[in-house]
């Protein structure tokens, strides 16, 4: 007789091996290194909840302290590398081989250790990505995850954070693996049931609150006349002419101008309830003041924002709440949403080569990928029609009969021609290239495909790649917005020229704009006070964004 | 630190009767420009005193294009920068000539 049930019999084994550390499924705290040398072994697949935002610190800790003999060679598969003790897990040899999407705070170390041949690194993945290789490939032995509170059968209650938790424990405990719930407090009634409790196997209660980073807060005080010169170019060059109403937007400060421009300088043009109305996004603050002012219908959210808890609360006609009142995120969710159902998407990068491919790998740091690529590429299984994808279909192909054209997402990159400390957004080629060379990787981490992109808008103008017919006119195109960089300076100025009069280039005069009106008088909200100001108090700024 | 001066011949004389005007601050990343309306109607001066050196060729670029396009003629232009990016440099020489056009 063929055994069908080897996984099942293979965690029972392993959850007994824990029973002597565990009241019904509660174990304590100083017991859970103990309670993972029990069930896991060596070369297991294992996702430490590391999210973009929320980490599962406390099991981190104990992981990074099992004894070796027992526990080694394991193969991480985590969204986010994003604590310090994530990495420390290869330096100790806990863990060998990494699959990967975001690497944010630790890119430059995790670039050392790749280099080092401490990191056997899989891929670097889309957050997508690595979720749907989760129910294919590489579905984790053993998840570590994070929740605020549970109760005595295991149920969880992962509040506004809940991001990644439903599909890393969905892929384990239905495949025969072990849940493992870090939470705040262990409780008799919870508000409200995220996860329920017959997938979850042992439940540790931590000391202190998990980490969660305010990843999704821009101080507008920071925002410059050159990041508000690019939104004007945004609002009154792409998102008035396509009629852009469901879109997502990247955290970068020209996103959060466009946020802030929308109440005051959208509004004098006559765009509200005409343009961004539907979002695929994180709690932004900055959009507080757009929220307030009547213009956003709905947001669907990846993560929450820490200070956003109270405001999102007393608005839930505009977010997605659970019966407790608090907002419910779910970032695999959210990432489907701004793959098929968003019309554009804005963000920034680091680099961009002549072809408009993007990346934000320099040689030194590997940051990672997160959500970017999926948000801003074509969903070529998209079939609902919009009018700004129509639009923009008709622009990339107009010879084709309309009703066997495809339609096309709106993928813009802003950003100023120069970055921090003068570094050039523009570039002939892109590092990634080198570090894929060094690393000897199949593939170089290209953020945003060039054939992906449809316009670049820099404080020069916007470029409408939809239009260019050839390499040549899209290199042109490029280096026509690219300011004073070498690659800008290289420009053939009479290409350039012939590009603006069809229009493939627009200028801040050429739609009426002065670039001399891209004053900071025109954002909705200054400062973090300001933005506390307009939600009515209740919008709680985290401590290093206050300063009075 | 580097000064660097460039002097160009242009057709007409910047619009205005105001003397002088001053734009900006001198912090890192940004720039003060002074405008002095102190020389021939076709004749204007630059006075680039910079935190960062090395950049020669994007200041070149960066004032011919201002030149073609304001032709501010009669004028003195003395900037203090604090390594402001070449955009930044380009918009307050703009404010500066507008400062010096409409005293705004």
């Amino acid at each position: 007789m063929t055994n069908w049930q080897h996984g099942r019999e293979e965690r029972q084994a392993r959850i007994g091996a824990a029973a002597n550390l565990a009241s019904g499924k509660l174990v304590a705290p100083q017991d859970v290194t103990r309670l993972l040398e029990a069930v896991m072994r060596p070369g297991d697949r294992v996702c430490l909840e590391g999210d973009n935002q929320k980490q599962a610190d406390l099991l981190s800790g104990a992981l990074l302290a099992v004894d070796t003999a027992k526990v080694n060679n394991l193969h991480m598969v985590q969204s986010g590398v994003v604590l310090p003790s994530h990495l420390d897990l290869f330096e100790r040899g806990v863990a060998r081989r990494l699959d990967f999407a975001y690497s944010g705070p630790q890119s430059a170390r995790i670039a050392s250790l790749l280099f080092g041949g401490k990191i056997e690194l899989g891929a670097v993945h889309t957050y997508l990505e690595l979720f749907a290789r989760y129910f294919i490939d590489l579905t984790p032995n053993v998840a570590l995850i994070a929740a605020v509170s549970a109760d005595r059968h295991g149920n969880l209650y992962t509040g506004p954070n809940t991001e990644d938790t439903p599909t890393v424990v969905e892929a384990t405990a239905f495949k025969d693996g072990i849940v493992i719930a870090q939470v705040n407090d262990v409780v008799d009634e919870l508000p409200r049931i995220d996860i329920p409790g017959d997938r979850v196997h042992f439940v540790v209660k931590s000391d202190k609150p998990f980490f969660v980073e305010p990843l999704f807060t821009r101080d507008p005080a920071a925002i410059t006349e050159g990041q508000i010169l690019t939104a004007m170019l945004a609002i009154k060059g792409i998102y008035a002419p396509y009629g852009v109403q469901r879109l997502n937007h990247g955290i970068g400060f020209s996103t959060a101008a466009i946020e802030l421009l929308l109440p005051t300088y959208g509004e004098a043009l006559g765009l509200k309830g005409k343009i961004a109305s539907h979002f695929a996004l994180n709690p932004h603050p900055a959009l507080i003041p757009a929220i307030e002012s009547g213009w956003v219908k709905q947001i669907h959210s990846f993560g929450s924002e820490v200070g956003m808890e109270d405001y999102i609360r007393a608005r839930p006609d505009v977010y997605f709440t659970g019966p407790d009142g608090s907002l419910r995120s779910n970032r695999a969710f959210c990432q489907v949403a701004g793959l098929y159902a968003c019309d554009m998407f804005i963000g920034s990068t680091l680099q961009l080569d002549l072809q408009g491919n993007s990346s934000t790998v320099t040689a030194s740091r590997i940051a990672g990928f997160g959500g970017a690529p999926n948000m801003g590429s074509d969903a070529r299984g998209r079939r609902h029609p919009s009018e700004p994808w129509l639009q923009a279909g008709r622009e990339a192909d107009p010879e084709t009969s309309p009703m066997l054209r495809r339609g096309r997402k709106l993928v813009v990159q802003i950003g100023e021609t120069f970055g921090d400390r003068n570094v050039p957004l523009f570039v002939e080629k892109l590092d990634a290239l080198a570090l894929a060379a060094k690393l000897r990787l199949d593939l170089a981490p290209v953020m945003i495909y060039g054939d992906d992109v449809t316009h670049i808008v820099t404080e020069e103008g916007i470029a409408n790649l939809l239009h260019c017919r050839n390499a040549v006119e899209r290199e042109q195109a490029i280096r026509g917005v690219a300011g004073y960089t070498e690659v800008g300076r290289g420009r053939d100025a009479k290409a350039v020229e012939r590009l603006r009069e069809r229009r493939v280039i627009v200028r801040p005069e050429d739609i009426g704009i002065d670039p001399l009106d891209a004053d900071r008088n025109l954002l909705a909200a200054r400062s973090i006070k300001d933005l506390v100001r307009w939600s009515g108090g209740l919008y709680s700024a985290p401590s290093r964004f206050r300063n009075w | 630190m580097e000064d660097l001066t460039f002097r160009h011949t242009v057709p007409a004389s910047a619009a205005g009767t105001r003397l002088q005007a001053i734009v900006g601050v001198v912090a890192s990343g940004n720039l003060e420009v002074l405008a002095e309306r102190v020389l021939s109607p076709t004749e204007c001066l630059f006075e680039i005193r910079t935190a960062a050196e090395g950049f020669r060729e994007v200041w070149t670029a960066v004032i011919a294009d201002f030149v073609q396009r304001y032709s501010p003629g009669g004028l003195k232009l003395s900037v203090n920068d604090g390594g402001a990016r070449p955009d930044t440099v380009a918009l307050r020489l703009a404010q500066a000539l507008r400062m010096m056009e409409t005293g705004r």
